[in-house]
């Protein structure tokens, strides 16, 4: 199952429900996180993800188990474009040539859905206390979405003594390359 | 305000008899983009109910006060809670019961003509997904033709009609709904029929329909006769009814002709189809009248909701039978095809008896257009 930070459970419910009590539950979050929405109601996946995107969620992706549907969305964020101040960054065709480790620092049901093939998974949030999991010696591209939250995670591993880190510029949603999955 | 019912029904009645409606339609943009209700005086204002949650208050302005407006969504719910909110801001407006879904299965038989000796033909029209079913009557009995799958009409209608059905025909094997045709037979004891060639993989027993079949429906002995025209399918067979009508199947609509490859064979059907279309139908008599099993736009529909064309008139305005050039035609059938049907493979499979999905599946596999034309 993939992880989330909250779970809805609309199962049973007819449509409008499930997006009704999605929107309310997604005020609970924090931006950023990962809600779970549990729904029978086979209409939700395409609702959901007209929703999302018309109000500034990230839907993530659907996962079918029998007759239910775990819709994965995350939360979006209305903070202003902050500047990436990380001054060591690659390209995302630099990192398909190099041979460093590509550190994806998105949650873990964004990893899910879609990630690099080969790319290590520790969430954002995650990373501070899993530093002990990387090589310092090692070449590392910090990749997330946009570029904002490996901008952060680039900054948190120079600060703990990692010397070869890049932040990769723009990110996963202009990457065109080969998706892995892992659902 | 009230907020007021809708049965499909109702909304086809505003179809056939060209009445103005204002429909809002609550949902997503795909969805609708793909698929609408049609009506020749129809208005649409499409805004999915996602984006209604916080208030209405935004579309009031456009949504007219001199013209009935009905909110149409896909199953009910979306529709009923965008109506009571309306209702509350102080407009009258109505919603569809059982949204698109009850419109996609909504039948309305019309009569198409009057046979010899007090006969009657009718012809049962499936608005929201273009399905043309034929229900022939004459002195206590009755035959129908591409029945569609909601068999209680056809049951009740000839109960109503105090006659019994005898036999049940498909014309092909069905790609874009799903037959109702042997459901009706077990029902009735009714003889059903079905192209062989068409039957290769159909896992239930059925008789024979091949070339040169005759039916008499009643004692008056209306002909039903069985006419070979391969192309939509390789067994696809035509009808031609009391020597005035012409059933086509999906091989030959008012507007457009049938596409050869929604079983997998455009490339070895199009010499079929161009077979059929240009020699077959042209030794045929040309005040013959032509009842396809299908229309695509609204605007097949005559005046009084039918879809019928002589056969005649066809030959001069049909552009899929005006195209001189082989090499031409074979590329408009098999290039740029428009999108399939949805789970067009799935449906062949029930067809064919290979699998029986219960009735909310089968709902969803015929969610949408249907798509056995080519223009």
């Amino acid at each position: 199952m993939i992880q989330a930070n909250h779970q809805l459970d609309a199962k049973g419910l007819a449509c409008p429900m499930p997006i009704v009590k999605t929107k309310k539950a997604i005020t609970d979050l924090e931006d950023g996180q990962v809600l779970e929405v549990q729904a029978t109601d086979k209409g939700s996946k395409a609702d959901l993800a007209a929703w999302a995107s018309t109000v500034g969620h990230q839907y993530l992706g659907t996962l079918e188990e029998g007759d239910v549907l775990y819709h994965y969305i995350r939360k979006g964020s209305n903070e202003p474009e902050v500047e990436k101040t990380f001054e060591h960054t690659v390209s995302l065709d630099e990192i398909e040539s190099g041979d460093g480790l590509i550190l994806d620092v998105r949650e873990a049901a964004e990893y899910a859905f879609g990630h690099i093939q080969g790319a290590k998974s520790i969430p954002m949030g995650e990373l501070e206390s899993r530093l002990e999991e990387l090589d310092k010696e090692k070449e590392i591209y910090v990749i997330c979405r946009t570029g904002k939250r490996s901008d952060l995670a680039a900054q948190l591993l120079a600060n703990n003594g990692f010397t070869k880190v890049y932040n990769v510029l723009p990110g996963m949603n202009e990457w065109n390359g080969k998706i892995t999955k892992e659902i | 305000m009230t907020v007021n019912k809708w049965t499909a029904a109702q909304v086809a009645r505003k179809v056939i008899d060209n009445e103005e409606l204002f429909i809002l339609d609550v949902r997503n943009h795909d969805a609708f983009e793909d698929w609408k209700i049609d009506g020749h005086k129809f208005e649409y204002l499409n805004i999915p109910y996602f984006e209604l949650l916080e208030g209405v208050e935004e579309i009031l302005p456009k949504l007219p006060t001199d013209k009935e407006v009905l909110v149409v969504c896909a199953k009910e719910g979306s529709s009923v809670m965008v109506a009571e909110m309306l209702s509350e801001a102080g407009r009258e407006v109505a919603y569809l019961e059982g949204g698109m879904k009850s419109w996609s299965s909504y039948l309305e038989p019309i009569k198409v003509s009057d046979l010899e000796n007090g006969g009657e033909l009718y012809q049962f029209v499936r608005l929201g997904k273009g399905c043309l079913s034929y229900m022939v009557i004459s002195e206590g009995e009755a035959a129908i033709i591409d029945a569609v799958r909601f068999t209680d009409v056809f049951t009740n209608f000839a109960k109503e009609k105090g006659v019994e059905i005898k036999h049940v025909f498909d014309t092909h094997l069905h790609a874009d709904h799903i037959s109702g045709g042997r459901q009706i037979a077990a029902n009735t004891g009714a003889i059903y029929y079905l192209p062989p060639k068409d039957a290769t993989e159909v896992v239930f027993d059925y008789t024979p329909l091949t070339e040169g079949l005759n039916v008499k429906i009643g004692a008056s002995q209306i002909d039903v006769n069985a006419l070979y025209s391969p192309g939509h399918t390789i067994g696809s067979t035509s009808f031609v009814i009391d020597n005035q009508f012409l059933l086509t199947g999906d091989i030959l609509f008012i507007d457009s002709i049938g596409r050869p490859d929604l079983a997998g064979l455009a490339e070895d059907w199009v010499g079929d189809l161009r077979e059929t279309l240009y020699s077959r139908y042209r030794e045929l008599a040309e005040d013959l009248v032509v009842l396809p099993a299908h229309f695509m736009i609204i605007d097949e529909l005559n005046e009084d909701g039918t879809v019928a064309r002589r056969l005649d008139d066809l030959f001069k305005e049909n552009h899929g039978l005006n195209i001189k050039d082989e090499a031409e035609f074979r590329r408009t059938v098999t290039d740029n095809l428009p999108p399939q049907p949805n789970a067009y493979e799935q449906i062949r499979q029930v067809n064919m008896g290979k699998i029986t999905p219960n009735n909310d599946e089968q709902t969803e596999m015929e969610i949408g257009p249907n798509r056995c034309a080519v223009r």
